[in-house]
Order: structure tokens, then C-alpha cells, then sequence
């Protein structure tokens, strides 16, 4: 259509077009371009949603790997007392600042064996806290309680607390990092 | 003069504003009343938050070693930051209520029906995408709610059938809670939803063009497809009034009310105050949503164990899909809500539950109390053994659950009178074997402990 001509349906020619008789059967000029159009649209669709959902999902396909970490020494943790510990992530971003760290759990069960229990409740990852003078953890969201080994004392928790793996090298108490421990992870 | 004349005219010749625009204005629409303006004040308050959240950003600094700093910047540094964040604030909470409100006289009186169905499930989705954002909102806060609201979403998340362990991958991102997390919901509160909330405002407003403001229903007078069209052509050709400006001012009107009174909550109550920055390492976390998730919270809460996961998954899914359902139901039939007990049945019941569910969410009688004290006038006149077991009532966490006195959580029964209710045997067996929501305490006490505990239960009688 050009720049003078008055936009009037007598000299619309895609009006004109459209009503000429046409079968479905032939392949027409206008209805291969169409279909070519699309499927090239299709096509630059597809090709820029590769990189883009790649770049999103990329947190699950480059999983970060475990590590021992060190959390401290032997000598500083009490025999038969569970205290909060927190260790940074082996491979923060420079900007994660505070959420580099994670909390968990330790409780020293003899000269070189500890247990490392996560904060999270089973329920619905809320923080549980340890009472250390009713020997229970407690969930301050839905009242989950656990025992002192991470058992299931009362409320909703359908498991108990999961527990990361530690281990005594010479005189420091070393954690495997993990993911936090949510779905499956549990 | 001659010359502005001019501009003006190339202007409109170009533009098409007295060709297209002005009639789009003045189109005509039934005589409708007051509460026809909803609508637009929902859409006023998305304006608002437009342009209150583009401010904001100007400053916020969505990393999660700063997010929190530049938010206390923005509200105690900022000239008018606490002002602005304010707006934003309850703006928000004016847009929650408004579509709210919008989408429930529309049901009320009928208007989803025939021809405007589109227009109801537009709404449905714009409804959805209201309340994520004002759920990735309140993330952005990065404080210690906001934190533990991550961990929460992840756990619910993880219950979704299928590809619930990849939705807690996708939001978590990385091996601890929070690193990756919130670039993610800063780019799905500022850019994703937002982009599709223009697009399907454009939709619905175009679609009110295109099949009207609804007229006001008249009992006894159904809506059948075959003749709706021209009966509704023939009341606007009768009755109709040109939508600028004999209706509109009373958007303008509502709009400048409810302008004003967001504008007055943010100068008077400003913004909430953040609390403490997100920490990992500070377990003393309450994660508690804004009121207007405080009902689903509360719901939750209240599910048994049992059909929890069904209930956090389901509940949403279901009423998604009832809301997505109503057009299809009933598309035909009569309007006026006097004629449909139903509806108006539906909406007084779902009100109410809202409404309690919302008090009982921010009461959250179900979460215990860690920071409660046995009160003085309790422990008072207590000798030996019973002045013990008050100590002991703190110390081992019964308080933390049960109440006494008036202090204490209210998630077990209250047992400032428990000596009368039950006899010392009762007593002794629920300390030791618990129950569903009490740990036993069998391992925990040594005997003298329990018979303390015992004696301190025993004292707190009714005459007391």
C-alpha cells in the first residue's frame, strides 16, 4: 500500500486477494509462504530458547561438588553437647556475602565421633533450635520436636533430621558440604 | 495561535487521536453505579507500583550482601525513601484488595457471563500474577523473613508430584539457601511478571472495549447468547452516556480516595521495618507472610500431617481451577445476585473464612513460644519440689507449648488449671509417653525431675 493512497477498502489488495476461490488442495503461493513463515519463526524461537533456558537451568546441570570442609577443632567442642555450627560454602559468589555461610548442628557423641544434624526441619524447612536443657530440638514454625540423635519426637515431621557427614582428620572435624537438605535432598 | 493550530492538527493527522482515541473515550457505556470502579482502581494501583517499584529500583541492589543495606538505605537514608517504599507497601496491599474486590462483584453481578467470559479468565490470571508479586516482593526484603519464606517455598515446592526435587533446584540454585535465589525472584518481580502483566492488562482492557461495560442486572431478565448483543446495542443506543467523562469521573473520583489513603499509610505508618538481615546463621525465625497470605498460612497450619502435601499443592490447584471454571458453569442464566443465592452463598462463605483464617494466620496459635516466662504470680507461694518443677516447666520447654498463667505458647492445651483436671497417675503418663504433638518426656527427666514437674502441675488448681 503506498504513502497517497487513501486507506480504502476498494484498493486493498489483500482484500481483493482473499476472496478469490482457492482449494485447499492446491498448494497456493500465499498459503506455502505462510506456512514457510511460521516455520521459520518456529525455528528462530527454538534456536534462542536453547541458550536462554540452558543459561537458567545451568544450576542444575553444573552442580556444585562436595567438599570437606574444616568446621574446627576436636578439643573446642564438649563432650555430649550439641552446639550451632556455621561454615561457608567452598564456592560462594563474591557477592553472596551472609548467604555464603549455613548453620548445622554438631553434637559431639564421643572422642572422635560427632553428629552433624541440618537446621532444617523436616516439615517445611523452617530452623530448629536446640534446647540444651530439655535435650530437643524445636521448630519455631509448626512445633516439630526432635530428639537429641534427630529422631521425630512429636508435631509434623515426617523424618528425622537429616545429618551431613563428618569425619576427625588429626586433631579438626571435617564436613562433606552438601545441598541443604530440601526435597529430595532430605 | 495559527501556528500551534498547525502542530496540532499534523499531530492529530498523524497520531489518529480525534480518529481513533477520542472515540475510544467517549464510546458509550450503560449507566452502571459505583462499584463499577474497581476495575479501574485496580489498574491504577498496578500504575502505581509501576512507578513506585521503578523508583525503588533506582536505588534497591538486588545481591544479596547488599539487597538489605540498600533497603535500609532506600527507608532511613533516602529523601522520601520511606515514603515511596511506603506507597509501594500498601499499594501492594490496595492492589490485592482492589482486584480482589473487582473479581468478586463481577461474580456477584454476573458479568463473566456471555460475552465476557474471555474478560473473567484474563482476570483469573492477572489475579494470580498479582499475588506473586506481592509474594516475590516481600522476598526481596532480604531479612531474616524473607530467608527462611525461601527455605519454606523450596520444602512446599518439593511436595509438587513429578518435578517437585527440580522446582527446590531451580529456586534454591546452588548448595546453600539464598546465594542464587534472589537475582532469581528480582528478575521474576521487576521483569517477567511485570511484562506479562502489561500484556494481559491490554487484553482485558481491550476486551471491555469490545464487549462493554456490562449493564447493571435486572432480576427475571437471564442473559440468553441468540439476543444479548442487540438488546445490550439497542440499551446503550437508548440510555447509553459516553464513558469520558460522565462515568469516568467516578474512577477518577475512587481513585483519588484511594490514592489518597495509600498515600496517607505510607507518610503515617511508612513501610514495615525489616527486622534483622537474612542470616543462615540466625535460627530465630519465625518466617510469617504478609496478611494477605496469612489465610493460606493459617490453612496450612491447620491441615493434619496426613493430607498436608495434598493441601499445599491441591488447595492452590483446586481453587485455580474452580475460579478458571465459573465462566464455563454458568455462562448463561440469570445476573442479578438476588436471583443467585449460590454466588452471593460462595462469596459471604469465602469472605468469612478469609477473614478468620487471616486472624487466626497472624495469631498463629500453633507455633510455639520460645521466649515466654513462668509469671511471677504463678510461682508464688510454690515451696520445694512445686517451686522446682516451675523452674523446670521453662527450662525443659513445656512453656514453650502450654501456657500457665497467661505466659507461655498456646499450641498444647493451657494448664493453669491442669491439678483439677487430671489426676497425678494422668499426669505422670503424659509426661512420660507425650503425645502426637508432645515429645516423651520418659528419657528426658530423671525421676525427681518428674515428680517436681508433678508437683507443679498438681498446684495450678482452679481456686488459684
Amino acid at each position: 500500500m503506498s504513502d497517497v493512497a487513501p486507506p480504502s477498502s476498494a484498493v486493498d489488495p489483500v482484500g481483493a486477494h482473499a476472496r478469490r476461490p482457492e482449494s485447499p488442495a492446491v498448494l497456493t503461493r500465499r498459503r506455502f509462504l505462510s506456512r514457510v513463515s511460521l516455520a521459520m519463526s518456529a525455528l528462530i524461537g527454538l534456536v534462542l530458547s536453547v541458550p536462554i533456558l540452558a543459561y537458567l537451568l545451568s544450576p542444575l546441570i553444573n552442580r556444585a561438588p562436595s567438599a570437606w570442609i574444616t568446621i574446627g577443632r576436636v578439643d573446642q567442642f564438649e563432650l555430649g553437647r550439641t552446639v550451632q555450627v556455621a561454615y561457608d560454602d567452598p564456592s560462594p559468589f563474591a557477592w553472596a556475602g551472609q548467604t555464603a555461610r549455613t548453620s548445622l548442628w554438631l553434637r559431639r557423641t564421643g572422642q572422635e565421633s560427632f553428629t552433624a544434624f541440618a537446621v532444617n526441619c523436616t516439615h517445611l524447612a523452617c530452623p530448629v533450635n536446640w534446647l540444651q536443657d530439655a535435650g530437643l530440638f524445636l521448630c519455631p514454625c509448626h512445633g516439630g520436636v526432635f530428639y537429641g540423635d534427630g529422631s521425630v519426637a512429636a508435631g509434623p515431621p515426617p523424618r528425622p533430621l537429616p545429618r551431613y557427614d563428618v569425619r576427625v582428620q588429626g586433631d579438626e572435624v571435617q564436613l562433606l558440604s552438601r545441598p541443604v537438605p530440601i526435597g529430595d535432598e532430605a | 495561535m495559527r501556528r500551534l493550530r498547525g502542530a496540532w492538527d499534523w499531530l492529530d493527522d498523524r497520531l489518529g487521536i480525534s480518529d481513533t482515541i477520542v472515540p475510544l473515550l467517549v464510546h458509550p457505556v450503560p449507566r452502571v453505579n459505583w462499584w463499577y470502579v474497581l476495575g479501574s482502581a485496580t489498574l491504577i494501583a498496578f500504575t502505581i507500583q509501576v512507578i513506585t517499584g521503578v523508583a525503588l529500583a533506582f536505588s534497591y541492589v538486588p545481591a544479596p550482601n547488599a539487597a538489605y543495606e540498600s533497603l535500609e538505605f532506600i527507608t532511613h537514608g533516602a529523601l522520601f525513601g520511606n515514603v515511596v517504599r511506603g506507597v509501594h507497601y500498601w499499594g501492594s496491599s490496595a492492589m490485592v484488595v482492589l482486584a480482589v474486590a473487582h473479581m468478586a462483584h463481577v461474580f456477584l453481578v454476573g458479568a463473566f457471563k456471555y460475552p465476557r467470559e474471555m474478560g473473567w479468565l484474563t482476570g483469573v490470571i492477572l489475579l494470580a500474577m498479582t499475588l506473586a508479586m506481592a509474594f516475590t516482593g516481600q522476598l526481596l526484603r532480604w531479612n531474616q523473613d524473607a530467608y527462611w519464606a525461601v527455605a519454606l517455598l523450596s520444602s512446599m515446592a518439593s511436595r509438587v508430584p513429578l518435578i517437585g526435587n527440580l522446582l527446590v533446584d531451580v529456586i534454591i540454585a546452588g548448595q546453600t539457601v539464598g546465594q542464587s535465589t534472589l537475582t532469581r525472584f528480582y528478575a521474576t518481580h521487576v521483569f517477567l511478571i511485570p511484562a506479562a502483566m502489561f500484556v494481559l492488562v491490554g487484553v482485558h482492557v481491550y476486551l471491555v472495549v469490545r464487549h462493554g461495560v456490562s449493564e447493571l442486572p435486572k432480576p427475571g431478565k437471564p442473559v440468553n447468547p441468540k439476543t444479548y448483543r442487540k438488546e445490550y446495542q439497542a440499551l446503550l443506543d437508548r440510555e447509553g452516556i459516553p464513558f469520558w467523562p460522565d462515568f469516568a469521573w467516578k474512577d477518577v473520583a475512587f481513585a483519588l480516595w484511594a490514592g489518597s489513603l495509600v498515600l496517607l499509610l505510607a507518610v503515617v505508618l511508612g513501610a514495615p521495618e525489616l527486622g534483622k538481615p537474612a542470616d543462615p546463621t540466625l535460627l530465630e525465625a519465625h518466617p510469617k507472610p504478609d496478611w494477605y497470605f496469612l489465610w493460606l498460612f493459617a490453612l496450612l497450619a491447620y491441615a493434619p500431617p496426613s493430607i498436608e502435601s495434598l493441601v499445599i499443592i491441591g488447595l492452590p490447584a483446586l481453587m485455580g481451577a474452580a475460579l478458571v471454571a465459573v465462566p464455563f458453569i454458568a455462562p448463561t442464566g440469570e445476573r442479578a445476585p438476588e436471583r443467585r443465592p449460590w454466588a452471593v452463598g460462595i462469596v459471604a462463605f469465602l469472605t468469612l473464612s478469609v477473614v478468620i483464617l487471616i486472624y487466626q494466620g497472624s495469631r498463629s496459635a500453633w507455633a510455639p513460644e520460645l521466649h515466654a516466662a513462668v509469671p511471677a504470680s504463678v510461682v508464688e507461694g510454690l515451696q520445694g519440689d512445686a517451686r522446682r518443677g516451675a523452674t523446670l516447666f521453662d527450662q525443659k520447654g513445656c512453656l514453650a507449648c502450654h501456657a500457665v498463667g497467661g505466659q507461655g505458647g498456646q499450641r498444647g492445651p493451657e494448664l493453669s488449671t491442669v491439678g483439677s483436671r487430671l489426676s497425678a497417675d494422668q499426669l505422670t503418663w503424659r509426661i512420660l509417653y507425650g503425645g502426637s504433638g508432645m515429645p516423651a518426656y520418659g528419657t528426658l527427666l530423671r525421676p525427681d525431675e518428674v515428680t517436681a514437674l508433678l508437683e507443679f502441675m498438681q498446684a495450678q488448681r482452679e481456686q488459684r
